[in-house]
């Protein structure tokens, strides 16, 4: 539980900081589109992906990349527990 | 011909074809044709005239699609405007051009709120999707397209509108700092698109993936062309995952994918892509920015079968050259020659015509080119001038060519110092302009760096006003809140001071 907690908190706040410039104000639920709020475009996906295969050390395979697995925190962190590398 | 006639034309053809596939649903022509009739009564019932402008600051939508062929049939003129635009840049686009109304959805109403009381000319806002009232409208009438969508066609008298009419204003990012209004007639418009579609060799068996705004010139066109074909377009609100999008073009067995570098870059990096088969589709086109040579040659892999269009144009004109497909191989760094109908010249700074593999200013002659920018005089003479004995004016681009002896075309550089990021125009100054609103900044220079994904990524070197205590991360904040996201700059790096050239003018070369 408190892995899965901290795994959440890193996804949060690496969004918050990369692409709300640490505003708070903009709410963000766990489970919002990250895409449909206008929160990450293309380029940010790739960023994203990048900092998840850095920070879990995992592989994320290219057709990993949908937004099934990635478009809300929620998913991310499904996505990452999930992933049979870690 | 006028732009709304091609969705007209195609409705009466293919009434029940596919016209617009969105992650809302599957459109055919008749449901197109009779929403944006419906929404050009409903404007025509609410008093619009005939030149009056209209906003559109929607995402790629149905709604934004219809609302934009409903504005052209009440003989009102759309301008479409970015919808990552912020509450400063709506205002004065709204005001500068004088807008009556405006097309927009619910999620950016709370938005939108923040300029009603400071724009005085309009008067109805159309709403896309239900939800709560807005608190104050500021006199404002809020209309829910959902309930012109349930009314009847009631045929009123329709205006005379002529192809000389003024159909829409793009705004685009100005090197002064302001952006200014590109106006284009119907007859520009439709110029542009019979050009296009006759070298794309178009048809209505054509299933287009695009992923690019409408307030973009390029993406926008992926529908008036379809439209005029009887075409299908699949509209993405933003090109977000590379895979879903291949898996898309596979499923949906689309024929054109117009692109961007920045959707190359994310295509090209992708590793596992052999079991994918990609037959269906005709031709990508790349513009906005060159496509690099590898990228051209990643992409000839991943789609053997698929011709690469090379173009180049500006929003001032729509689209200038196009390379034939089969000359990539042998000349993949030109962006090709004139597309029908439409005549280049390379002049030097005099004004006269240079010589092969001479480098010059690129002029554009034809009637793609723009009428001039709203409302600014000055800024239109500039860039529109007549040369030799032409009777029309023509257009500087303000960017450098050079062409071989084939007069095949290749792109040089950019005159002054716009930046091209995501395959968009920023300008430095309209960046500079907003960080300087920062009190803690003294000085600031914003300069393009290249970038693999974004073609040039925006950097701002920053001087502090006596030590001020501000990190990138504030800076970034306070651009996000006033800039479009494409402008927000990507580094920021602090100096104690700026290099200067001997006339005191900070010295951008210098930085880099």
């Amino acid at each position: 539980m408190e892995q899965k907690e901290n795994t959440r908190d890193k996804i949060y706040n690496f969004i918050i900081e990369n692409y709300l410039f640490g505003d708070t104000d903009t709410e963000l639920k766990d489970d919002e589109s990250l895409l449909a709020k206008g929160i990450v475009d293309s380029t940010g996906i790739l960023e994203l992906v990048l900092y998840v295969e850095k920070t879990f050390n995992i592989k994320v395979k290219d057709e990993d990349m949908i937004p099934d697995n990635l478009d809300s925190i929620n998913q991310i962190v499904r996505y990452i527990n999930d992933s049979p590398h870690r | 011909m006028l732009v709304h006639e091609f969705l007209e034309n195609s409705a009466g053809k293919l009434p029940d074809k596919v016209a617009l596939i969105t992650e809302t649903g599957r459109y055919n022509y008749r449901l197109i044709e009779e929403k944006s009739r419906k929404i050009s009564e409903a404007l025509m019932a609410d008093g619009l005239n005939k030149g009056d402008r209209v906003a559109v600051f929607m995402d790629n939508s149905l709604d934004a699609v219809a609302g934009i062929f409903g504005i052209l049939k009440a003989g009102g003129v759309f301008v479409i405007i970015n919808p990552t635009t912020k509450v400063d840049k709506l205002t004065y686009i709204l005001n500068h051009c004088q807008a009556s109304m405006m097309f927009s959805s619910q999620d950016k109403l709370s938005m939108i709120t923040k300029c009603l009381r400071n724009i005085l000319s309009l008067k109805s806002i159309y709403v896309s999707g239900y939800g709560a009232n807005l608190v104050d409208t500021a006199g404002k009438r809020i209309v829910y397209l959902k309930d012109i969508f349930c009314g009847k066609i009631v045929n009123p008298a329709a205006p005379v509108i002529r192809a000389t009419d003024l159909a829409s204003i793009i705004y685009t990012s100005g090197s002064t700092g302001v952006a200014k209004g590109v106006v284009m007639t119907h007859h520009n418009m439709v110029s542009s698109a019979n050009s296009i579609t006759q070298y794309l060799r178009s048809s209505s068996s054509d299933i287009v993936l695009s992923a690019l705004p409408l307030s973009f010139d390029y993406g926008l066109y992926q529908v008036i062309m379809a439209f005029k074909v009887g075409a299908t377009v699949i509209l993405k609100k933003a090109f977000g995952y590379p895979y879903r999008a291949l898996e898309t073009i596979v499923k949906e067995k689309v024929t054109g994918f117009p692109i961007v570098p920045t959707i190359s870059a994310l295509i090209t990096k992708m590793e596992n892509l052999k079991n994918m088969k990609f037959d269906c589709l005709r031709y990508i086109t790349n513009t906005g920015d060159a496509l690099p040579a590898d990228h051209i040659k990643k992409l000839r892999k991943i789609f053997p079968k698929t011709k690469i269009y090379s173009m180049y144009g500006l929003t001032e004109c729509k689209r200038v050259t196009y390379l034939d497909p089969d000359q990539i191989e042998s000349r993949p760094a030109s962006v090709g020659k004139p597309m029908p109908g439409v005549e280049t010249f390379v002049v030097d700074n005099c004004g006269k015509s240079v010589g092969p593999n001479v480098v010059g200013e690129l002029v554009v002659k034809g009637p793609n080119v723009m009428q001039g920018y709203w409302n600014m005089p000055d800024e239109t003479d500039k860039f529109l001038k007549y040369i030799k004995a032409t009777t029309d004016r023509v257009l500087f681009t303000g960017d450098l060519f050079h062409y071989d002896k084939e007069g095949f075309l290749y792109f040089v550089g950019r005159k002054g110092e716009m930046i091209k990021s995501c395959g968009e125009k920023v300008s430095p100054k309209e960046v500079e302009n907003v960080i300087h609103g920062m009190p803690s900044v003294s000085e600031v220079a914003v300069v393009g760096v290249d970038d693999p994904v974004l073609g040039q990524a925006v950097k701002a070197y920053v001087v502090k006003a006596n030590e001020a205590d501000i990190t990138n991360g504030d800076i970034k904040k306070y651009c996000a809140k006033r800039l479009e996201d494409h402008m927000v700059p990507k580094y920021i790096e602090f100096r104690s001071s700026l290099p200067r050239t001997e006339t005191g003018k900070v010295s951008k070369s210098a930085l880099i």
